[in-house]
């Protein structure tokens, strides 16, 4: 459960800090206020579509942070085998790297008002999307015909299991991308399109570093460092 | 005299607007929108806990089933082995999820959340709508699973595999399993949209002057536990996912090598353990997911029904937030016998009875907040004084099994039954009851029927006590759980017996009492006493509202703004004994006077 607590470690020091500006020494039953002075509430100042895609990141990332938890755990048991990673992987991580720079562009293009800019890195956006699912089908593909089954080979059943919940996310955000360039074309109401370009624009980065992290682990690249976290902490 | 709280400089627009023009309120244009698919969060939960209830009520009378087969083994045919099984994991599986988390997190979350931190709503509704279908459509997945070929799961509440998906177990090679996966995948879904509306409502929508720690505890313990689950659910979803490819795609995550019926099976290599580790990491916290909000729920009762403010509100917040974070790294305690390293045994021991001290502390401040109050024993006031005192309970038996040496032996015994039935099956359930006579009267206008409340609490309080109670001892003796019968086993008396029997009479009597507070709770609908827009005369925000019930938009046209926190009871020099949060209390020329 090494990366699980890790990212719990990292979720929990961000809640802490942002506990630790809530005046949470202050005695409320010593403070009533006086009429005619409205306070704040101290809430965090963002929008609250903001905030709820920041918090439902977290869950995403607790989702992704079990299944390599238990990859991990698994990893650890005698019939384990490395399957060697496709190599069209490195494209599809690249495609995947395009498709989150446009949608970069797209929201300074959305910031400067230029609206022919940001139909066109949405469109690039989903296009670059839909060819890295493509190729994560290929990659698929790829191993199958080298001869790994879900049945015969635990680490192909991961990779099937990982790039596979990983991509319904993609496909998720995708229905949401595909809205706000709908209403690129209809909406005239520039704060909203900014808005939702925006939230598009973090889950895209977001799913980005998830996939870095899935490609890293799937290599079997962390394998030291996760062997050094439980020597250090030994909880499966 | 302390003057105004400093409250951090705020960007306005993020902040809504106290004060918002007629159209603006959002009014449900048909008979549809307005009762079926509402986006109002007073009728999600009533939708949410009307569901719950009624699956809920399944789970009761699959108790009643078990308690049959083990008071009376033998009598009835329909009871098989097979059917014991399926009643014990759908009973378990029901009540934890189905009702206990869906009840106090999308039932009274729903409900309380915007209107105690002074919301027209949740921060996204239609997400929220969304949240209660589906998770109506987890619950009728569940419940077609009963008349699935092969019925439901057999697998315990727990579905540890290799058992949960072969063919020896109910449901194993069936549909069974199936429908109970996806169910709770779809059910965690459902959950994850609900839940994002009440964190990110209690982080942004709150009303001004509702700084946090002016919020009264039960939003606190339902925040909480929502950030928790939020969290935890992922993990059962993972196991959840992960036992469906092993069952349909026949891969190894969980499975070893197995022979069955002297035929080696495909599966080989996986390991069940990790299924454990995962189905606890989700499993522990989810104990505190249905215990904060109760935590939460009955300072506030024993606060307004004592008529004194909460003992220690700082230390019950930090305590609410420090059982949160700390539920996450006990999880093995649930394991000690799976054959872990004594090392890893050691750590969980330890950090299972830290957790106890906040646990603890809590307990202190009620009794505190009791010590000398005013107290009313109204109805809520009961059910949570019962709380109190069953809580306790189930709480010292689980610091003995939290020890490695005294769970060994009583592991899988009906003690751990008693132990996690008194603390979280019957100390929740006495919060869920006394929170619906509390706020009963503003949910509907009306009281209920005093003496069958009353009725109500004695018979459940005293049956339980009956029937747990003695179940202790049932497994000090040795009877294991999740077994119909016991066989002829030497430690096996007449006596034992005679105890199961009457366990099982006490089950009966106490489940029949449920039929008396359903019955209180549809005929006070017409015939209760009206009650007013404050009956307990309580100080939160709920209870300021200028229609009972609420109307869309909860507050009409202007936000109230909240002023002190929420426990100002029996304030000296108050004209009552009580001020509510919205009181701006004297000016300040009268206060210099
Ligand atoms: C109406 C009162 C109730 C009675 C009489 C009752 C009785 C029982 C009995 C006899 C068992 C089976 C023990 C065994 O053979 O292993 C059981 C299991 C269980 N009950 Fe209850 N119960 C009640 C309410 C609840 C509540 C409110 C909860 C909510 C937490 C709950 C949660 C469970 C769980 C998790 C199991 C374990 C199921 C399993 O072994 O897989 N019960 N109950
Ligand atoms: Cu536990």
């Amino acid at each position: 459960m090494i990366a699980v607590l890790i990212f719990l470690a990292i979720v929990f020091s961000i809640g802490g800090w942002w506990l630790s500006r809530q005046r949470l020494m202050s005695k409320p039953w010593l403070e009533p206020g006086f009429a005619g002075v409205a306070p704040g509430t101290e809430a965090i100042n963002l929008p609250a579509n903001k905030v709820g895609l920041g918090v439902f990141l977290a869950v995403v990332g607790a989702l992704f942070a079990l299944f390599i938890s238990a990859y991990f755990m698994r990893t650890e048991l005698p019939d384990w085998r490395n399957i060697p990673m496709p190599r069209i992987i490195w494209l599809n991580t690249g495609l995947l790297v395009l498709a989150s720079a446009a949608l970069h562009c797209a929201v300074v293009a959305v910031r400067a008002k230029q609206l022919r800019a940001l139909k066109l890195d949405l469109l690039a956006c989903i296009a670059t999307t839909l060819m890295f699912l493509f190729g994560q089908g290929m990659a698929w593909e790829t191993l199958t015909a080298e001869g790994y089954f879900a049945t015969s080979s635990p680490a192909y059943s991961f990779f099937l299991m990982l790039t596979g919940v990983h991509g319904i996310h993609i496909i998720g955000g995708l229905f949401v991308l595909t809205r706000t360039t709908r209403h690129a074309w209809t909406q005239t109401n520039n704060a909203a399109l900014r808005a939702s370009t925006e939230l598009c624009a973090t889950y895209w980065h977001f799913m980005l570093l998830v996939w870095c992290v899935v490609v890293v682990v799937l290599a079997g690249w962390a394998n030291d460092f996760v062997d050094i976290c439980r020597q250090l902490l030994p909880l499966g | 005299m302390v003057n105004m709280v400093d409250a951090s400089p705020q960007v306005a627009e993020n902040i809504s607007a106290a004060e918002v023009p007629e159209v603006e309120l959002y009014h449900p244009k048909s008979y549809w929108t307005k009762y079926i698919f509402s986006q109002d969060a007073k009728v999600i939960a009533i939708q949410y806990s009307g569901t719950a209830i009624a699956i809920g009520l399944v789970a009761l009378v699959l108790s009643w089933l078990i308690r049959l087969q083990l008071g009376f083994p033998g009598t009835f045919d329909f009871i098989t082995p097979e059917a014991y099984y399926q009643f014990i994991t759908m009973h378990g599986m029901i009540m934890v999820v189905y009702l206990l988390t869906a009840l106090f997190l999308g039932g009274f979350g729903n409900y309380l959340i915007p209107l105690m931190v002074g919301a027209r709503d949740m921060v996204f509704p239609y997400a929220n709508m969304l949240s209660f279908w589906i998770y109506l459509l987890a619950v009728l997945v569940l419940v077609v699973s009963f008349f699935a070929p092969g019925g439901p799961t057999g697998a315990g509440w727990t579905l540890y595999p290799p058992q949960a998906i072969m063919s020896g177990t109910p449901g194993g090679q069936q549909m069974g399993i199936i429908l109970m996966l996806v169910s709770l995948i779809l059910f965690i879904i459902g959950f994850t949209m609900g839940g994002l509306n009440y964190v990110v409502t209690v982080l942004q929508g709150r009303t001004r002057g509702m700084t946090l720690m002016r919020m009264p505890l039960t939003v606190w313990g339902i925040f909480t536990a929502t950030v928790m689950a939020l969290l935890a659910f992922p993990a059962l979803i993972v196991a959840a996912v992960m036992m469906l490819f092993d069952r349909l795609l026949s891969t190894s995550f969980f499975m070893p090598a197995l022979v069955e019926f002297g035929e080696q099976l495909e599966y080989g290599g996986g390991s069940p353990i990790l299924f454990q580790h995962l189905f606890w990491f989700f499993g522990h916290p989810e104990v505190y997911i249905v215990a904060l909000p109760a935590f939460g729920i009955v300072s506030d009762l024993i606060s307004t029904h004592a008529r004194k403010n909460i003992f220690g509100y700082r230390m019950m917040v930090w305590a609410i937030v420090g059982i949160g974070a700390m539920s996450f790294i006990v999880w093995a305690h649930h394991m000690y016998v799976s054959g872990m390293d004594p090392y890893f045994g050691f750590f969980f021991a330890t950090t299972t009875l830290i957790i106890a001290v906040p646990t603890a502390i809590k307990v202190y401040n009620w009794v505190l907040t009791l010590w000398r109050g005013d107290i009313h024993l109204n109805v809520p006031m009961l059910f949570a004084i019962g709380f109190i005192v069953t809580f306790v309970n189930g709480g010292l038996t689980g610091l003995f099994l939290g020890n490695v040496v005294v769970d060994v032996p009583l592991s899988d015994t009906m003690f751990v039954v008693a132990h996690f039935h008194m603390v979280m099956g019957v100390a929740p359930i006495m919060v869920i009851m006394g929170a619906i006579y509390h706020w009963y009267p503003k949910v509907t206008g009306r009281m209920t029927i005093d003496w069958m409340g009353r009725f109500h609490f004695w018979v459940t309080f005293v049956g339980s006590y009956l029937i747990f109670f003695p179940m202790h001892y049932v497994g000090l003796v040795g009877v294991p759980r999740r077994y119909p019968e016991l066989g002829d086993a030497t430690f096996v008396t007449d006596s034992l017996h005679t105890l199961n029997a009457f366990i099982s009479v006490a089950a009966l009597i106490v489940g029949f009492a449920q039929l008396v507070f359903l019955f209180n709770l549809f005929w006070s609908l017409r015939h209760g006493k009206e009650a007013g827009g404050n009956p307990w005369r309580a100080t939160t925000l709920e209870w300021q509202t200028s229609e009972t019930p609420p109307i869309h938009g909860n507050f009409g046209k202007e936000l109230p703004i909240v002023y002190r926190w929420s426990y100002d009871y029996s304030v000296p020099g108050a004209p009552e004994d009580f001020i509510a949060q919205n009181d701006p209390g004297p000016t300040k020329e009268e206060a210099a006077r």
